[in-house]
């Protein structure tokens, strides 16, 4: 990838990256989903990772959160090696996720969804105290206003509509105060109207935090908009890495990604 | 250490039951009252089973810790000569807690059928334990307990049944406010949330394992209570508290009352001794038939337990 890089000229600050891929390799069988791959990103970064289904982001993201465990290769997280690693293990370092499929608790309310991400963020799983405290109501109400949730607190998850249910997906991972967030599909069943807005929401509400987002995403607009490094994949390997235009406008990535054929 | 608004109301709903239950308790005939004493008693157990349900854990073998209770009891008066009712409860909630302990990280590895039958089998082991080593145990015959002094008092024969009474409401009301913290607290959510979703559980840097042992600690202490308080209200201990009849009884009651508040499946097993004795007395031949019958209807028509139709009738005048 770093010849692309010099290609492209996209300048990489001294500083250690946040968050480091070194030779992560994952095989399902007959399909590699993960290829070796190598990739750094800096703190702050707003990355969008493109490529056709079945090209290994969300395997990327699994690999790097615990999830599913590489064949080889290892994370590099602060300049620290890290193997081995869980969900667990993985959130408590500093790396969150949310999901294709919102993973919320269907039969509690919105609110409620944000108390516990919050009781779990400041170590009160085993406190006597109620969950439902002035402090941590404050908290709570602080976080759903954040992403724009304020007026659902009282609904029961299971009743939200798809666009809510995602941003509480990601509202609940960014509530673990992370330093690298990685969205797997925040757009996804959501409404061509929705979609824009959602995602103003969502960066907006990450935009003060520093973190280092990636998001993975089918929507090109979304991606043209959002992201400013791009990380295109095919076959389980990055292709292209670099400034969004760059990536984008690259014929390769124009071909195997946007299934634009070159001429066209 | 100041006391949670949200806690003070739980305990002033707590006491206030208490209280109405004290009085009742001066009313009652003596067998009704007794019929009231096992009940209150046996309810922790249920509560216990609900508390698992909550965290999406069906036990099968919750008899295993109503035993160990109620052996614990009659073991602290015949070995060690404790004859001090609240000591002998200590010991109680203390066995039963440490073989949670000891059994607990093997056990809650499994979820569903599995936590069941695994649940299911180890008191399984207890009931033949108990069963077979009948020098030790009594075998089927179980062991006498005798009368025990609460706090020092020594009650007369006559006297002991209500003394009884009081000392199970006591404990009764200690465990319900201690289950309504826990439901509130953040462990109380945290096992609703292994049930929802353990994915987004791990994913938010809690550990399910470490919920659902938590759940299941309090759930076996709450039941080696329950045990102990009905091997003094009866003054007796068999192997049939660990044989699964016993924990399908604790779930039944537990269906039967619903899971979502903690006053629920005392309100089940409250009913279900009730339906047990009267049915037994009036239909004598099918009185199972009819139990089968009413717990058929239940799942059909009130899928969340006889608790739900309080919440539907609070949520209508709510609104």
């Amino acid at each position: 990838m770093e010849p692309l890089r010099a290609i492209l000229g996209e300048a990489r600050s001294v500083s250690t990256p946040v968050l480091e891929a070194v030779g992560l390799h994952k095989r399902f069988g007959a399909v590699i989903a993960c290829h070796d791959v190598s990739v750094a990103f800096d703190a702050g970064e707003l990355v969008g990772v493109v490529g056709p289904n079945g090209a290994g982001k969300t395997t990327f993201v699994n690999v790097v959160t615990g999830y599913v465990a590489p064949d080889s290769g290892y994370i590099k997280y602060r300049g620290r090696e890290h193997s081995g690693l869980t969900p667990r293990t993985a959130v408590t370092l500093g790396i969150a996720r949310s999901f294709q499929h919102p993973q919320l608790y269907e039969s509690l309310t919105v609110l409620e969804n944000a108390l516990i991400a919050l009781a779990v963020k400041e170590r009160r799983h085993a406190s006597w105290r109620p969950l439902k405290q002035a402090r941590a109501l404050q908290g709570a109400s602080a976080l759903l206003e954040r992403f724009e949730l304020g007026e659902a607190a009282d609904v029961e998850v299971g009743q939200l509509p798809e666009g809510r249910r995602k941003v509480l997906d990601i509202a609940m991972s960014f509530a673990l105060r992370p330093s690298v967030l990685l969205l797997d599909e925040p757009t996804s069943g959501v409404s061509a109207a929705e979609k824009f807005a959602l995602m103003d929401t969502v960066t907006g509400a990450l935009a003060e935090a520093q973190m280092t987002v990636l998001f993975i995403e089918h929507d090109m607009e979304v991606v043209e908009r959002y992201a400013r490094r791009v990380l295109a994949f095919v076959e389980g390997r990055i292709i292209a890495d670099g400034r969004s235009a760059d990536v984008l406008g690259d014929a390769r990535v124009r071909e195997l990604v946007l299934g634009v054929a070159e001429g066209a | 250490m100041k006391i949670d608004p949200g806690n003070l109301r739980r305990l002033l709903g707590v006491v206030l039951l208490v209280a109405v239950l004290a009085l009742l308790g001066l009313w009652l005939a003596g067998w009704t009252r007794f019929l009231l004493t096992v009940a209150l008693g046996e309810s922790l157990a249920v509560i216990g089973v609900a508390l698992l349900m909550r965290a999406g854990l069906v036990s099968f073998g919750q008899g295993l810790f109503s035993a160990v209770g109620a052996y614990a009891v009659a073991y602290g008066m015949r070995l060690w000569g404790i004859h001090e009712a609240l000591l002998l409860l200590a010991v109680a909630v203390a066995a039963s807690t440490l073989l949670a302990v000891a059994i607990g990280p093997l056990i809650c590895r499994y979820r569903q059928i599995f936590f069941a039958m695994i649940s299911l089998a180890f008191s399984m082991v207890l009931y033949s334990i108990l069963l077979k080593f009948n020098t030790a145990t009594g075998g089927s015959d179980g062991m006498e307990v005798t009368a025990a002094t609460v706090l020092g008092y020594h009650a007369a024969a006559k006297a002991l049944a209500g003394v009884y009474y009081y000392l199970t409401l006591a404990c009764f009301g200690v465990a319900l406010f201690a289950t309504a913290a826990y439901y509130a607290s953040p462990a109380g959510y945290l096992a609703r949330a292994v049930r929802d979703n353990e994915i987004r559980l791990e994913y938010l840097g809690a550990s399910v394992s470490r919920e659902t042992f938590r759940a299941y600690i309090f759930a076996a202490a709450l039941t080696g209570l329950s045990g102990g308080l009905f091997a003094l209200a009866v003054g007796h201990v068999s192997p049939t508290l660990a044989y699964w009849t016993k924990s399908g009884e604790f779930l039944f009651a537990a269906l039967l009352g619903g899971t979502s508040s903690p006053i629920a499946p005392v309100v089940g097993t409250v009913v279900f001794e009730s339906l047990n004795s009267y049915l037994s007395a009036y239909l004598p031949n099918v009185w199972q038939m009819a139990l089968g019958a009413i717990m058929l209807a239940i799942i059909l028509l009130m899928p969340r337990g006889l608790w739900s139709l309080y919440e539907r009738f609070s949520a209508r005048h709510a609104a």
